[in-house]
């Protein structure tokens, strides 16, 4: 990312031999959004921004150099994926531990995390231990721990993972709210194309370690240069060379013969999958590329297309944008 | 007493979990649906993959069998009021002070000593660890008369430390109530060791993780998080080596030999009388018998529950 890591801004350049190799860059306020497959590197990037993986290359974050520093002096927030919410002690006790930690005395920390706790809709639940909490709640409490210790950096591994989809929505709402308002650089690590529609205000697309892309939501989602991306926002992406070309799935017409018209724009496969999407069936066809395609129902049956089934894809020229 | 190691709060009213077991039975052995497995208590339901082959059953019988009718018999022999009478007697209520005692010391050097150093085994890693814990094993696998030959050859008044500790203070182990609780201390730590480590393994790196990030020194994590989540690994450790070293008898009487008072503890007493006078030996292996029951219970939760 260009234009980043000005005063109190996050420039990190960082490698971890064989699964990481990244520079990132942000500005106070911004929250990026951190997607890629399994085994992108996400987690990765996240725990060496923490400090808990040894990494080579450098992190400065408001003008400080964290490169060298332990976790425990790097003043970053941390929501892990699987929250780790100390299990003997109460929600309060969680979010108070950072300020303990970095010496607030005991009343004022209590006051400080029952103000998060409130502040994410969960201070009735002050005195509840992590087991006596739901998903959604023991999320709040793990945001509001990390936000207690009024970090620089704010890490957010999968905070949406294993909620129910109407608790995830809310909580999504309710968390843009905060970045909003949060003055810290905010890294977000998502598998979901909504959280870096909605949240995000940059998306820096991982891929076997590396950035494979980089920019505004808007120009990540509108041109993917990744089959992950591409999936996450329902496009198919085919490369040419130093080109891409991007077209929806209900763009593409499904033929069991070879189709007349242009050779470019189209492709023999065979189906893999096809399940209802919408009003539509999507087919995952796979060939020389593994595109999706959007058919009605009729169509599916007519054309007897079910998994195994070979046909032919076909596209019009004028339904690609090429970038 | 059972933990996960993430606290992906369990009680989350959500039918998700459940749903997604019918909606996508996953391949392989853990498909099975979870109410088939029996728990411990609930209604036991026939095992849909058959009865349990004869061949299998009656050895698993014979080994119940063989484990629990010798103690049956020794409290069907035991004569009531000579158990009175052995309760009363003065030797008897020494040794089983002094076993008492000792084990309590031994146990607490223990924990002084072993949890550091099963904190060090199961979360610092160094070159050599599995040999270090290797080496903590094997005075657990150690016939108990080679350990307390062993310490003589280390602690005895002419032993490789023995000796100049006696030319510096005068002191020397054998034969004293020290040298029973060294005795101890040398058999137990082992379980101590081993069993604490299991303890704060399973208490989770994850949570080491998540306090250095909230400013914890490791120091304030060891006493904040990970002792308090390993606490009940680390109670099952210290009874477990409370009654290893409660029942300690080979190293104890080669090292300590048998001084009524000093170093006579309730096994030794059991073996010296177990010829003159055989109701009292029944009785004293009786008090023993309800001694190690106890523990077992203290330690149910541990063992006898298997999810």
């Amino acid at each position: 990312m260009s234009g980043g890591g000005g005063p109190g801004g996050l420039l990190a350049r960082l490698s971890v031999p064989g699964r990481l190799d990244v520079e990132l860059t942000a500005e106070p306020g911004d929250v990026v959004a951190v997607v890629g497959p399994n085994g992108a590197g996400k987690t990765t990037l996240v725990q060496a921004l923490a400090g808990l993986q040894p990494a080579a290359g450098a992190v400065r974050l408001g003008g400080a150099d964290l490169t060298a520093l332990p976790p425990q002096a790097r003043h970053v927030g941390v929501v892990f994926q699987d929250r780790r919410l100390f299990p003997h002690l109460s929600a309060l006790q969680n979010v108070a531990f950072g300020p303990r930690t970095r010496g607030v005395g005991a009343g004022p920390a209590r006051d400080i995390a029952r103000d998060w706790l409130d502040r994410l809709g969960v201070g009735d639940l002050a005195g509840r231990r992590p087991g006596e909490l739901s998903g959604g709640q023991a999320q709040r409490v793990a945001i509001a721990r990390a936000l207690a210790t009024d970090p620089a950096l704010l890490l957010l591994d999968e905070p949406f993972t294993g909620l129910d989809v109407g608790v995830a929505a809310a909580l999504r709402i309710e968390l843009a709210g905060h970045l909003r308002d949060y003055a810290g650089v905010t890294v977000l690590v998502t598998h979901d194309a909504i959280d870096a529609l909605t949240l995000a205000t940059r998306v820096a697309v991982l891929d076997g370690g590396r950035l494979a892309q980089s920019g505004s939501p808007h120009e990540v989602a509108a041109r993917p240069r990744t089959e992950h991306v591409a999936r996450l926002v329902g496009l198919n992406v085919i490369r040419e060379g130093d080109h891409f070309r991007a077209f929806p799935p209900s763009a593409v017409t499904v033929s069991v013969h070879e189709p007349d018209g242009s050779a470019r724009n189209r492709w023999p496969g065979t189906v893999r999958s096809a399940a209802p999407h919408g009003d539509a069936v999507r087919l995952q066809v796979h060939g020389d590329h593994q595109l999706i395609a959007d058919v009605t129902p009729a169509a599916t049956r007519e054309l007897g297309l079910t998994p195994g089934r070979r046909v032919w894809l076909s596209v019009k020229e004028t339904a690609i944008a090429t970038y | 007493m059972r933990r996960t190691t993430t606290d992906d709060a369990p009680r989350e009213p959500d039918d998700r979990r459940r749903l997604r077991f019918r909606r996508a039975p996953a391949t392989g052995p853990a498909a099975r649906p979870p109410s088939v497995i029996p728990a411990g208590g609930a209604r036991r339901r026939r095992d849909p993959l058959g009865r349990a082959p004869l061949v299998l059953v009656v050895p698993a019988a014979l080994a119940v069998l063989l484990l629990v009718v010798p103690l049956i018999t020794m409290v069907l022999a035991t004569d009531p009021a000579s158990l009175v009478a052995a309760l009363g007697s003065a030797a008897v209520r020494d040794a089983l002070w002094l076993s008492v005692v000792t084990s309590t010391a031994a146990i607490a050097i223990c924990l002084v000593l072993g949890l550091p150093l099963a904190w060090v085994l199961a979360r610092v890693d160094f070159p050599g660890r599995r040999l270090v814990r290797s080496l903590v094993i094997v005075p657990m696998v150690l016939p108990p008369v080679v350990a307390g030959i062993a310490l003589r050859t280390a602690f005895g008044r002419s032993g490789f430390l023995g000796a100049p500790l006696l030319d510096l203070t005068g002191f020397a182990f054998p034969y004293t109530t020290w040298g029973v609780v060294l005795a101890h201390v040398f058999v137990a730590l082992p379980f101590v060791v081993i069993s604490t480590e299991g303890g704060l393994r399973a208490a989770g790196a994850g949570y080491d993780d998540a306090a250095a990030t909230l400013g914890a020194s490791r120091w304030l994590t060891f006493r904040r998080v990970t002792v308090p989540l390993a606490l009940p690994g680390i109670a099952a450790a210290l009874v477990l080596g409370w009654a290893r070293s409660l029942g300690e008898f080979g190293a104890t009487i080669t090292f300590n030999g048998n001084y009524p008072g000093v170093t006579q503890t309730m096994p030794i007493l059991v073996y010296v009388e177990r010829q003159a006078d055989t109701d009292a030996v029944l009785a004293l292996s009786l008090v023993m018998l309800v001694v190690s029951v106890g523990v077992l219970v203290a330690l149910r939760d541990r063992w006898l529950v298997t999810a």
